[in-house]
């Protein structure tokens, strides 16, 4: 049997006193979508975090394709690059062009030489359908336009696993079609994805697992098809009640 | 009565300083071959000077960054070396610095079985580049950490390592905003190497020096050597103006 893309096993993590993350554990398949909501504050963006180990997490053990992360800098370094993130924030490079701010990261840690990462930049810019856009300083684009570059770039590292942290919580509602748009696209195709959002519909269209979290713990985790028909737990049902009313 | 105090206590001093109570402005009157020689004289300590401070900021602005990259760590042990560096650079008055490394340190090195003399060239840069560590430090480290936490976070993602994350993403936008108080610390290391007048070093403050000793007109002289300080610093504002333009530092990203 194959190993799973992600399997993270009673992971536990503490913020000073703060018990952030309690006995979490899940799998994710090769190609599989999970989409993580809850409250804010309820660990959900930690979970991703720990993922690419950008928090260190206390106990318990991650497995990314049977390989254990653990926080010795070479497994951080390994897997830094095969799984990408999309973060709220953006976090393009402000002083680097978008052309690149895409092939930075190819260039520097994956050794492409120059010509080779913006053939591939302009092929994943074509894709997130902003290939026009490429000499352009990232300010001078719209939030939108600028989480479509976000995702270029971790694309152009070729993950194998793609991290969404809100990717549209940050975004003017007119913007985030667009930036929803590419995510299914890239679901479609079968790229492995855990995506935090609050945005069901997208939920709805490709989440293969659904996981609810509320106060640093998975509360419900199922098929889109139970989650949203027929929801377990009330905290669940309140907290669906309260984003799918309006 | 108040707008005369200012110009009245200034004519005093000026008074006090002339020795015979007159103005003796033909000292460095380049009409008269006395006084342009004298001119040259004073001026001709420029090279030292710009010299002296080039390299001692330029070993600062290296030394600077060595020493504040610690205070991001990780590790306790480094965050404490950097404060103590710091602390320690900083509070020793240059002065005593410069006398300690001129004359103290070939001693110290002697003491250790090496022979390393150290003239006041050498021993006004390293004292300046020490002493202006400290201070460059500190503004790398408030550069450094201006910078969104976002950035490391992507750059790491994209699979840099620290190294390049400093050298492609936080530096380049930290430099774009430190270059105004670095550029101020290079303005005060132009200044501060008239001390090394006091160690024998033949730049403009020792001339000036020299020069009142002979003709005893400190008033015209130190005038000159004001003049001579603030055209090299109103060349290193044009300067760095340029290089900001340049750099796009006048331009929020």
């Amino acid at each position: 049997m194959d190993d799973p893309a992600i399997q993270l096993v009673a992971v536990n993590k503490w913020f000073g006193d703060f018990h952030v993350l309690k006995d979490i554990s899940l799998t994710v398949g090769s190609g599989e979508k999970v989409v993580i909501c809850g409250p804010s504050g309820s660990g959900k963006s930690t979970v991703v975090r720990c993922i690419n180990k950008l928090e260190e997490h206390q106990s318990g053990t991650i497995h990314l394709y049977g390989k254990e992360l653990t926080n010795d800098p070479n497994s951080v370094a390994s897997i830094q690059g095969d799984v990408g993130m999309v973060f709220q924030q953006f976090n393009l490079f402000p002083h680097l062009s978008v052309l690149d701010n895409l092939t930075l990261g190819p260039i520097k840690a994956r050794g492409l030489s120059r010509v080779e990462a913006e053939d591939r930049a302009r092929h994943y810019l074509t894709r997130v359908r902003i290939p026009e856009q490429a000499d352009k300083l990232p300010k001078q684009l719209s939030g939108g336009q600028q989480q479509r570059v976000a995702i270029a770039r971790s694309l152009c590292m070729e993950p194998k696993v793609l991290l969404f942290d809100e990717p549209t919580s940050a975004l003017d509602p007119e913007m985030i079609a667009e930036v929803l748009d590419v995510m299914v696209e890239l679901a479609l195709e079968g790229m492995t994805m855990i995506v935090v959002t609050h945005e069901m519909g997208f939920a709805r269209k490709v989440a293969d697992q659904m996981v609810f979290m509320d106060q640093g713990e998975i509360v419900e985790h199922g098929s889109p098809g139970e989650f949203f028909g027929n929801p377990r737990t009330a905290r669940c049902q309140k907290f669906l009640g309260q984003i799918l009313q309006h | 009565m108040k707008r005369l105090i200012l110009p009245l206590s200034l004519l005093l001093l000026l008074s006090g300083c002339s020795a015979s109570g007159n103005w003796g402005w033909y000292v460095i009157d380049p009409r008269t071959p006395g006084g342009w020689t004298n001119i040259k004289f004073l001026v001709s300590g420029m090279g030292a000077t710009i010299l002296i401070s080039v390299i001692a900021a330029a070993i600062s602005i290296v030394l600077g960054l060595i020493v504040a990259l610690p205070s991001q760590s990780s590790n306790r042990w480094l965050r404490l070396l950097n404060r103590v560096y710091v602390e320690f650079i900083r509070s020793i008055p240059l002065l005593p610095m410069l006398f300690w490394v001129f004359y103290g340190l070939p001693i110290v090195f002697k003491s250790i079985g090496l022979n390393i003399p150290i003239d006041p060239f050498w021993g006004a840069i390293i004292t300046l580049a020490i002493s202006d560590s400290a201070f460059t430090a500190e503004i790398y480290r408030s550069g450094i950490q201006s910078i969104a936490r976002g950035q490391s976070e992507a750059a790491q993602t994209v699979g840099l390592n620290y190294y390049q994350t400093m050298r492609y993403v936080i530096l380049p936008q930290a430099l774009r905003r430190i270059l105004p108080p670095l550029a101020n610390q290079f303005i005060y290391i132009v200044k501060m190497s008239a001390f090394a007048s006091v160690i024998g070093m033949q730049e403009l403050t020792r001339r000036a020096n020299e020069l009142v000793v002979t003709e005893y007109r400190p008033l015209e002289i130190y005038s000159l050597l004001i003049v001579e300080y603030l055209v090299l610093v109103l060349l290193i504002s044009a300067g760095v103006r340029w290089l900001e333009r340049r750099m796009g530092a006048d331009e929020r990203l």
